[in-house]
């Protein structure tokens, strides 16, 4: 098909609910390989739980009913016979507070990899190779290369994020979810972070809900606009905020709500 | 009105300012009571066993094993207690190795899997395993465990280390269940998102993120798990044959269906019978301080251990 080839992401008629209160409504965008996409709106408009829809992470509170379909790479990610751990694997998540778990810098790169491969055909040093590669990639090698075995949860919280991005990229994901990367860090450290992500942007689909208008004004190349559970508008970033089509968005790209 | 209520007001604080001081005293005689009490059980427990010290054969009672305290007609008494030592020994190793796996196994199960109603009722049934009095615990090792054993194992003898220890296994479960549950709760619910968004299943997160993150405190749940052991005493009295004996071969797994003799019930067995003040009554308050030692020592590391959770989190 050459839909899947166009977009990495396709939601059609997505409905979901957590118990009675039903939190997406009809959902239904495309989104585009080798660019950031931002979901923007209000506090409860949805836009983390669209997030956590597409890696099937909001399961886990169990009173969730979806309908309606997510197409990735080609597949219906709401099917039955689809396996979470290698959806996961393809599509993986950064999270709002940089949650790098309380091993060694080490574990935590080469966590992922040891869930997704059986023990015995990982070989040393080629963990040894996808680690630094990965915190290369990141840019945190250089500032952590002496000191692997330490603990992650002691890094600062820039460099904390940044491993929680490294360590989804021995993975080889497709896709990278981001639920507000930046909201715990400083001025600089959400610079660094920003660069990071469209440094990254070329080879991966990037997704990334945010608070914070100007960063979705600098990060972005197309926004998503949604509004109580409803897309509002999808446009290339610079038309959504230069010229939105509806007033809904102007309104709150104004400042006037949210 | 309002004036009124609120003088009132004004006049309650100035009593209670008044009444600071006198509180304030109270509030810490309270405070200091309890090292009171501390001191003043090692006071009289070392000063009840202390005339036995200088011509107790400390040899004899931790290396040899032949507890005569009352011997036949013209034999010197003897007071070697290191098949009382084993006994204690034996009953806390043999019971942790039932109770741990089985209280972490149920901390697990109730923090991680279980649906959230089924998690409630399980921490009162929990809660109420633990208020039974070992009374009932010796009662049930006595007269339902006791024919099980015999029955199932085909033994002569159902009073025996294994009944004892399953009875102290599950009086120990309870307390490790809630120190194990409260350890993997306060592992923060970021580290369960991190996991599970890198694809790892329940099982990996448990093991692999739950247990190393929760460490110390499950650490500190075995630890008073063994302090519970130590000193329980009216269950394993009932149920361990009360029968001072060490087996010839350690290495044998038969040796827990054979009879011991624990510190604990020795002193609640053989009290009643001795002389106020006699060298066998004596020789038990030595084994008294014994059984403090340990629990002060099991007490203060378990501390540790919490404190050093604190510290890290």
């Amino acid at each position: 098909m050459a839909d899947s080839q166009e977009y990495s992401i396709q939601v059609r008629d997505f409905n979901l609910w957590y118990g009675d209160f039903q939190a997406l409504i009809n959902v239904t965008i495309n989104i585009k390989p080798g660019i950031v996409t931002s979901l923007i709106g209000p506090s409860g408009c949805g836009k983390t739980t669209l997030l956590r829809s597409f890696n099937r992470i909001n399961e886990r509170y169990g009173n969730v009913k979806t309908t309606g379909e997510i197409e990735i790479l080609s597949k219906n990610i709401l099917d039955e016979d689809v396996s979470v751990a290698s959806l996961r694997q393809n599509v993986g998540m950064v999270f709002q507070r940089p949650n790098p778990l309380p091993i060694s810098i080490y574990d935590n790169i080469a966590f992922g990899l040891r869930a997704h491969t059986p023990r015995r055909s990982l070989r040393r040093t080629e963990v040894d190779h996808l680690v630094e590669e990965a915190l290369t990639e990141a840019g945190l090698w250089e500032a952590v290369k002496d000191n692997l075995k330490r603990k992650a949860t002691g890094l600062t919280l820039e460099q904390q994020q940044k491993l929680c991005i490294a360590r989804l990229l021995p993975l080889k994901p497709r896709i990278i979810l981001m639920d507000e990367p930046c909201s715990a860090l400083d001025a600089a450290g959400i610079e660094r972070i920003e660069e990071l992500i469209s440094d990254l942007k070329q080879r991966f689909t990037i997704v990334v809900v945010t608070h914070n208008m100007a960063q979705a004004k600098r990060a972005s190349d197309e926004c998503i606009y949604m509004y109580l559970g409803e897309i509002v508008e999808h446009s290339p970033t610079a038309e959504l905020f230069v010229n939105p089509k509806e007033e809904k968005t102007a309104m709150y790209i104004q400042g006037r709500y949210g | 009105m309002s004036s009124g209520k609120k003088s009132i007001r004004a006049l309650g604080a100035k009593l209670l300012d008044g009444a600071e001081l006198p509180i304030r005293i109270a509030i810490t005689i309270c405070g200091w009571s309890s090292i009171l009490f501390v001191g003043a059980i090692f006071f009289f427990i070392f000063k009840e066993a202390a005339p036995v010290f200088p011509h107790l054969d400390w040899g004899e009672f931790f290396f040899a094993h032949r507890w005569i305290p009352i011997p036949a007609e013209g034999n010197e008494p003897s007071y070697g207690a290191m098949g009382i030592l084993y006994g204690t020994f034996a009953i806390t190793v043999v019971s942790m190795f039932i109770a741990m796996p089985l209280g972490l196994g149920a901390a697990v199960y109730i923090s991680e899997f279980a649906p959230p109603r089924r998690k409630e009722w399980l921490k009162i049934l929990i809660e109420f395993l633990a208020a039974i009095p070992s009374i009932i615990w010796g009662f049930i090792g006595l007269v339902i465990m006791g024919p099980l054993i015999q029955k199932i194992l085909g033994v002569e003898v159902g009073i025996n280390l294994l009944n004892a220890s399953i009875m102290v296994a599950l009086m120990a479960v309870p307390l490790i269940v809630s120190i194990s549950e409260d350890a993997l709760r306060a592992v923060p619910d970021s580290y369960r998102e991190a996991a599970l968004a890198l694809g790892a299943s329940k099982w990996e997160i448990v093991y692999k993120v739950l247990f190393p993150a929760a460490r110390n405190g499950l650490l500190a749940a075995s630890m008073l798990g063994v302090g519970r052991a130590v000193g329980e005493t009216m269950a394993v009295w009932m149920a361990s044959g009360n029968t001072d004996n060490i087996p010839e071969n350690f290495f044998n797994p038969l040796l827990v269906l054979e009879r011991v003799k624990a510190l604990t019930a020795t002193i609640a067995g053989e009290m009643p019978d001795t002389v106020h003040g006699s060298e066998h009554y004596q020789v038990l308050f030595v084994i008294g301080i014994v059984l403090l030692t340990i629990s002060v020592i099991i007490n203060v590391v378990s501390d540790l251990i919490i404190k050093g959770i604190r510290k890290e989190s």
